[in-house]
């Protein structure tokens, strides 16, 4: 099933929706504006009646997975179930009817969840403060190392490496050259974890941080976190978190004990914001004392029994995003954080932790596995044991499209050859980790048996594979003008 | 599970946690029933003031408009929302071909060549652009001319200053100039000589970057139309609430060699080996996840549910729906500006300047002003002096099609 874009259904005949006039005595644009302030051309939007529109997005959303259908392994995503009262939360209208600019004395329930989001925030990681204004985790990562930057600069040091493992996501190498540092890799050891001499071998003064996350990108906790804290610290550097893996030990221990001193959050994994089909999201970061005076602006404080925006922060690193970040997701994250509460909140990662470590145990044996378990919320494994058969980790992921599950991340993180990256979440009950598990094996028997067929999945999905290296060599031809069609939008053919 | 791992506890499982950060529990209050905890969340929201939108004149960068009922009955569709960033293209056309979609509608809106999937907001999406420019010509300033939104040059200047960026406003561009940078119209309402910016910019080899008002392009001419090389700007108004400031969706488009430049994803159209078409990510060698510390940006995913709303929004109103609602929202601010304009001690800021659906006009005591309007539940104009020293007394007002005739009228009464 394919359906065709707005575009190509938009008729000319079809009528628009009914809108109010202006009722009142005054000249239009055309009779106001000069002409070479007006529009030559009426934007080439398609017209379509509502129930031809209502059909079409009903269509395309058929052809989507999503938790709402289907199990959603996707390893370092935190695809966990979206509680529907956050969604009836945000909805409120005390809530979305909120204008940004209203004064600070109308706004007091918006800012008391601010507040209290930043309370909680606080407690479940460790830290002093936190900014709820980053849109999303690498925005956090960026807003996290600009602070750092200035607390060096500040004290007068111009450091400019920051040290990243070699299994990190590729945001945070990102986010540290586009604050203006070098990047500096740091080996995993053969146990997959941070190697302690190659970190120390890297460090220097002119070292400004280690970005580091706990569990891993393959899953494993850092056993030696508090003597990397300590010769981290001892060289004047700090310890950045980056919060992927939170879900991995809420309740069960904190970023900030460990000693990191600055820990971004990702509401859309951990605190079941919906992950939008990409966004929107939302990435708050949280600080220790040291690093609280440069804390994007404003802040919300508390003065005489009201709350308050601070604008008046001579250290801050400034503005990150417009207002105060994705307030609806605010909204969203506070809802689902009371009613869990601290009890359910340690539950969450200690059920998220069991299915990790259950579900590895029923593929162990059909999928190599790398390293030693026992894992935190999440494993890698490796489909490197179906090579002799042809078969890499992109069939796999295939084979389970087919089988009406989502595919784990794929080829991440980048140390493990043919990676498969699983997490499960809290949110799947053991009936659903016993399906994926017969979907493996039934996917590695097809592996022996008829490779072929494993090579041509999906069947049965909207699509089959798509021929994305067609794809990128056309947007090649369109952007040397060797073809008219852009590829990256609709275009009317001539 | 537990006995299926062979071990006694979960305790078992945590081994590689060091004893001493083990936590005994987090200091949070204990869980709530649904009834409880939704009743906590409504006592909050019932703590804000809401007013009516047909009696909101405050605009500043987010406006009150009508949201057809369509944008919320696709966006709270699970199908959309509970998806992830669409790496597995078989499983996600939905997401996809709506994103290539919203690419189209952009590309046709601002009359440039390609758009990408979304960003943050208005504010992401300008300093973004500029960072393009940098990348683009080499240079290390970007000159910002006029009244920018105030938030977006703060977030301007913290993108540009880990990358050691210049930003410059109030001077003239120069041949060191990565980038002009205007807002059409600006944050106060006015238009600008968008086309005399532009070709003053390429004029010295720099681009031109037009932040722009999605609405205000079914009327006024679009970058394209004048040159301008990339437009970015803030969607919210494409059917989305105010929501205290988000989220809502920012926008970036380009011209056809700048293509490689563009932050973010990017949706093209693709086929299978039987020939049917589908959408997949595409030019990712651009991204954070290939080139790590080479990408140009870290943007990972952006706000896809927005600019879903928007793009139901676009399609819902047409061409000449957004002509409408633009045409109503022109002729009711200059209706209202000439009635506040004639009150005593009224007067237009800038009079000799033309303007859309917000102007700014000077009164006598803004702060009794506002004061007067909210008691009668009236949130009325933005005061600008906030940000601008020398726009003491200024106010903003906007109007869209929800500030019904009736509502000016009531508006000006409050103040007689």
């Amino acid at each position: 099933m394919t359906e065709l874009l707005s575009f190509e259904k938009s008729r000319q005949n079809a009528h628009g929706p009914r809108l109010p006039e202006a009722d009142v005595e005054s000249p239009g644009p055309d009779d106001v504006l000069p002409r070479e302030l007006l529009r030559a051309q009426p934007p080439g939007l398609p017209r379509l009646s509502e129930p031809e529109i209502m059909r079409h997005y009903s269509r395309l959303a058929s052809m989507n997975y999503s938790i709402s259908e289907q199990f959603y392994p996707l390893g370092s995503c935190t695809m966990k179930y979206n509680p529907v009262a956050n969604e009836a939360a945000a909805a409120l209208p005390g809530f979305t009817d909120l204008h940004p600019y209203q004064d600070e004395e109308t706004v007091q329930g918006a800012l008391s969840l601010m507040w209290r989001l930043e309370q909680a925030l606080c407690a479940v990681v460790g830290v002093d403060r936190v900014t709820l204004q980053p849109a999303a985790g690498a925005h956090g990562e960026w807003t996290a190392l600009r602070m750092i930057q200035a607390f060096h600069r500040s004290r007068g040091e111009a450091r400019t490496e920051v040290l990243v493992p070699d299994s990190a996501h590729g945001t945070n190498p990102a986010s540290a050259a586009l604050s203006g540092f070098r990047v500096v890799e740091v080996r995993s050891g053969p146990d997959g974890r941070i190697s302690l001499a190659d970190l120390e071998s890297k460090l220097s003064p002119r070292v400004a941080a280690l970005m580091l996350t706990n569990p891993n990108t393959l899953g494993l906790f850092e056993r030696e976190i508090l003597d990397v804290a300590e010769i981290v610290h001892a060289t004047g550097a700090m310890l950045y978190y980056d919060g992927a893996n939170l879900n991995a030990f809420m309740g069960i221990c904190r970023p900030g004990d460990m000693g990191f001193d600055a820990v971004h959050m990702n509401l859309h994994k951990t605190f079941t914001t919906p992950h939008g089909g990409g966004g929107p999201g939302a990435g708050p970061v949280g600080v220790k004392a040291d690093l609280v005076p440069f804390l994007p602006t404003p802040t919300v404080e508390r003065m005489n029994g009201q709350l308050k925006l601070d604008f008046k922060r001579p250290k801050s690193i400034g503005r990150v995003r417009s207002f105060y970040g994705n307030f609806g997701m605010l909204v969203r994250a506070y809802t689902y954080i009371v009613a869990m509460g601290g009890d359910g909140l340690t539950q969450a990662s200690l059920d998220a932790v069991l299915g990790a470590n259950y579900l590895r145990h029923e593929v162990e044996g059909l999928l190599e596995m790398p390293h030693e378990g026992p894992c935190m919320h999440e494993f890698v494994a490796s489909a490197r044991n179906l090579a002799p058969r042809g078969i890499k980790a992109l069939d796999v992921a295939k084979g389970l499209l087919e089988r009406d599950f989502y595919a784990p991340t794929i080829y991440f993180p980048l140390v493990v050859p043919e990676a498969i990256m699983v997490e499960p979440t809290e949110t799947e009950s053991k009936a659903t980790l016993d399906a994926f598990a017969a979907a493996i094996k039934e996917i590695v028997r097809q592996a022996d048996e008829s490779p072929e067929t494993l090579h041509e999945a999906p069947h049965g999905l909207p699509v089959g594979r798509l021929d994305e290296v067609a794809t990128a060599r056309h947007i090649n031809a369109y952007l040397q003008g060797q073809s008219e069609d852009p590829i990256l939008r609709w275009k009317k053919a001539p | 599970m537990l006995a299926a791992l062979g071990v006694s506890s979960m305790d078992d499982l945590l081994i590689d946690i060091p004893r001493s950060l083990r936590l005994s529990a987090l200091e949070l209050p204990a869980g709530l029933s649904e009834l409880e905890t939704m009743a906590q969340v409504k006592s909050l929201a019932a703590r804000n003031r809401v007013f009516a939108d047909r009696l909101t004149f405050r605009g500043g960068g987010v406006y009150r408009r009508f949201i057809p009922a369509a944008v919320a009955a696709v966006t709270s569709k699970p199908e959309f929302y509970s998806a992830y960033t669409p790496y597995q293209p078989e499983a996600s056309q939905g997401t996809l071909q709506a994103i290539y979609e919203f690419q189209t509608l952009i590309a046709e809106l601002t009359g440039l060549d390609v758009a990408n999937a979304s960003m943050y907001d208005g504010a992401t999406a300008v300093a973004e652009a500029a960072m393009m420019a940098h990348i683009h010509t080499g240079r290390n300033e970007i000159v910002v001319v006029g009244y920018l939104h105030p938030e977006y040059l703060e977030v301007l200047r913290a993108f540009s200053e880990g990358r050691g960026i210049k930003v410059r406003r109030g001077t003239e561009p120069n041949s060191k100039t990565a980038a002009v940078v205007f807002q059409q119209p600006d944050f106060l309402g006015l238009l600008v000589d968008a086309a005399g910016l532009t070709a003053n910019a390429h004029s010295l080899g720099a681009l031109a970057i037009a932040c722009v008002d999605p609405i205000s392009l079914a009327i006024v001419a679009p970058p394209g139309e004048y040159g301008a090389d990339i437009a970015a700007g803030e969607g919210q108004q494409l059917g989305l609430s105010p929501s205290y400031g988000g989220p809502h969706v920012g926008f970036i488009a380009c011209r056809k060699d700048l293509v490689r430049r563009l932050p973010g994803r990017l949706i093209g159209s693709a086929h299978d080996s039987a020939g049917r078409r589908g959408f997949v990510l595409t030019l990712t060698a651009r991204e954070q996840h290939i080139r790590r510390e080479r990408a140009s940006s870290n943007i990972c995913t952006n706000h896809s549910l927005c600019a879903l709303a928007a793009s139901v929004y676009m399609t819902y109103m047409g061409a000449d729906g957004m002509r409408q609602v633009a045409e109503v929202s022109f002729k009711r601010a200059h209706a209202l500006a000439e009635r506040l304009a004639a009150l005593p001690g009224w007067e237009m800021a800038f009079p000799e300047r033309q303007f859309l659906n917000e102007f700014p006009i000077r009164v006598p005591k803004a702060s009794a002003v506002l004061r007067k309007l909210a008691r009668k539940s009236i949130l009325g104009g933005l005061d600008v002096h906030r940000w601008f020293r020398e726009l003491k007394g200024v106010l903003t007002f906007a109007c869209t099609e929800v500030n019904d005739a009736r509502a000016l009228d009531e508006l000006v009464e409050a103040l007689a």
